[in-house]
């Protein structure tokens, strides 16, 4: 059991939860509390989700209820200290939802002009800065009731400026743990990379104890303005009974590129819906993703790539590794606009069952408005190969050890773009312990 | 010491590809099997090698005494069999180091450590001798290798693993010479007292460069003729039309 009780208090869907929160958050700006009442009386009139609605076809909805969560009200007591997970020029840890520690930002960085602060601290420093870009974006591929509730009840997160032609060369990292029994967290991440800038950010997110379940709306926004590069990394290992959204949307402006790998190692149901949208001529958006469904899990994928301006390019590659009774859906379209001449769109799902109950659907998609593009996707879902398998054993390696070869040569692909050794070996590491644990 | 095959019947499905099949390599010594196409060369390998979709339905294949038959690939590999393959399959995402090395650690005896320093020095110098760049041990296996670098890489598998008996199945299938020599040469290093080999190929020119002690010729499923090397040289010469024709009858 966890060393911190849990909180006696409204499930984080109630109207009383929401007013607690906002009793809670002291000289509220006044917009953001006029934006967040908004987003609750939204919340309340959006329907939940029913299989019978595309964006939630093959999903299991009835996993969806929130009632037992409740709100997070971190506090310095659960600072926990720990190591970032990689080398990093700076790093922000939450603890349900409260900024518990971490590690400065590097003065260097932040003498040029780096803001790397809690969400809650910058929308205090910076106002009418973050204001501006504050849920510019919002992925809306089915969980716009979800998305209202964060905006409601999120009350920190990350907040990660860089000036004009300000190159960030260590990643910087943030840590969302979740503490407390039932714990409900609304981690908003907000990226703005300004003209010719570059940074990385690498996000974990996980249950403290793998015992305890927790409720976790999670929504990032990454904007790269022209000619920026993001790199987001987001290693998620939620308990294995926790509920899970990791809301996502990526906005790529001219020549700029956004490249996010996702790793879903963890959360007992997962929803996560990545919007990947390019706005200015050239604009370049990767999203890639890996997720290992085991025990019962359900990982439930939702993409878009949508195209706006020529010149484009985006390429997504999700891969899942399936066990035991678990499930994973993936269902991504590309669209194109038709001023969207010249754009080049990949799409790839690639499902790897290594138990017959575990069940994948794959639901791609196009939809192409513009006549001289480059499009296409694929899918494929099958079990290790035969042939492969033997080529490994006619080597003397036992079957658990060819096995264990073999996904990982799936993992590969993925990890191997992760663009950093030290993250590399980290994740290495979760997945040989989520695939141990496997059945 | 020896492999020694007895009277071994092999189908695939219902159809029977080996007949009673015999042969003796002795430790030490390089034997050569020709034949045409479809005389079951191929099947031979396959099933000593252990493929599921082989089955064995007489007979026994004893390696220094150890009946293969039955075992698992894994573990016919361990006992010192060592398969080189006509088409090398293509493993995505593992790389060749971390794939000899699983194969190395499989056959530490208990209490023994996997030392990573040796590997390498081992894997290197072996892979200079095979003029094998470095990067090579950080590539996928065979993923995008051409026909060259697919056979060395197993002559570089088959030099890690010191087997005690190796089947080299066609090596010599799509090389080109260069490529062929080397491959040869880097057979011929291994050569010695301490491993029996057996080099399946259709042509004879492979026999340029990897000398037989012994060569056999097979068809319809069993071994109808045994020589010296000269033998390779008269298949070459008259074609295995003759052998057909000669051997039809006691097939």
């Amino acid at each position: 059991m966890s060393d911190f009780p849990a909180v006696n208090s409204a499930s984080v869907v109630a109207e009383a939860a929401f007013a607690e929160h906002m009793a809670s958050w002291p000289r509220m700006p006044a917009w953001l509390a006029e934006a967040k009442r908004e987003a609750r009386k939204r919340f309340a009139e959006l329907t939940m989700p029913t299989r019978k609605q595309e964006a939630w076809r093959f999903a299991t909805v009835s996993n969806l209820s929130c009632d037992g969560f409740t709100l997070a009200r971190g506090e310095a007591s659960l600072a926990a200290s720990v190591e970032p997970v990689v080398t990093c020029g700076g790093c922000l840890d939450f603890a349900d939802d409260f900024h518990a520690g971490g590690k400065p930002l590097d003065p260097e960085l932040a003498e040029k002009g780096v803001i790397f602060l809690p969400l809650d601290a910058a929308l205090r420093a910076y106002p009418e800065f973050v204001r501006k870009y504050l849920f510019g974006h919002m992925p809306n591929l089915g969980s716009e009731k979800f998305e209202a509730l964060h905006m409601a009840m999120f009350r920190s997160g990350v907040f990660l400026y860089v000036p004009k032609n300000v190159e960030v060369t260590l990643p910087l990292a943030a840590l969302h743990e979740a503490v407390r029994p039932n714990a409900g967290l609304f981690p908003h991440t907000l990226v703005v990379a300004d003209e010719n800038s570059s940074v990385t950010l690498v996000e974990v997110f996980r249950s403290r104890d793998a015992n305890l379940a927790h409720f976790a709306c999670a929504a990032s926004d990454l904007v790269a303005l022209p000619g920026a590069r993001i790199s987001r990394r987001l290693i998620q290992s939620w308990s294995d009974s926790s509920l899970a959204f990791h809301l996502g949307s990526s906005t790529a402006d001219r020549d700029s590129s956004i490249d996010s790998i996702s790793l879903h190692l963890g959360g007992g149901h997962v929803r996560a819906e990545e919007h990947g949208r390019i706005v200015g001529r050239g604009g370049n958006v990767q999203m890639h993703s890996l997720a290992v469904a085991t025990g019962s899990r359900e990982i439930d994928q939702r993409t878009l790539q949508t195209h706006l301006a020529c010149d484009g390019k985006s390429d997504l590659l999700y891969k899942n590794v399936l066990t035991d009774k678990a499930r994973t859906i993936f269902a991504g379209l590309i669209r194109v606009d038709e001023l969207a001449q010249r754009t080049d769109a990949y799409q790839t799902n690639r499902n790897l069952l290594l138990s017959p109950d575990a069940e994948a659907s794959s639901l791609p998609g196009l939809e192409i408005l513009a006549n001289d593009v480059k499009c296409s996707h694929g899918m494929t879902t099958g079990q290790l190969d035969a042939d492969q398998m033997f080529y490994l054993l006619s080597r003397g390696i036992p079957r658990k050890e060819a096995e264990k070869l073999m996904v990982f040569g799936f993992f590969e692909e993925v990890l191997s773009r992760m663009g950093n050794e030290e993250l590399s070996a980290y994740a290495g590491g979760l997945l040989e312990k989520r695939m141990g644990a496997a059945g | 010491m020896s492999l020694e095959i007895k009277n071994l019947s092999v189908s695939i499905g219902e159809k029977p590809i080996l007949k009673d099949f015999c042969l003796t390599v002795p430790k030490g010594q390089v034997h050569a099997i020709m034949g045409p196409n479809g005389t079951g060369k191929s099947t031979l390998a396959k099933a000593l090698a252990g493929h599921p979709d082989y089955t064995v339905n007489a007979g026994e294949a004893l390696l220094d005494g150890q009946n293969l038959i039955g075992m698992e690939a894994d573990a016919i590999a361990r006992a010192g069999l060592f398969m080189a393959f006509q088409y090398p399959m293509e493993v995505p995402g593992v790389s060749i180091a971390n794939f000899i090395r699983a194969a190395l650690v499989a056959r530490l005896k208990e209490g023994e450590n996997f030392s990573a320093t040796g590997y390498y020095k081992d894997l290197y110098a072996k892979m200079d001798e095979l003029k094998m760049p470095r990067e090579f041990t950080s590539r996928a296996i065979n993923v995008g290798f051409s026909g060259g670098e697919k056979k060395r890489c197993e002559i570089l598998q088959m030099a890690m693993l010191k087997p005690s008996y190796a089947i080299l199945d066609e090596t010599d299938s799509g090389l080109d010479i260069d490529a062929l020599r080397i491959v040869a040469e880097g057979v011929e290093h291994m050569r010695g007292p301490e491993i029996g080999m057996v080099v399946i190929t259709h042509y004879q020119r492979l026999l340029n460069y990897i000398k037989p002690d012994v060569v056999h010729v097979m068809y319809g499923g069993r071994i109808v003729k045994s020589g010296g090397p000269e033998l390779a040289l008269d298949l070459e010469e008259r074609g295995y039309g003759w052998v057909e024709k000669e051997f039809e009858k006691v097939v």
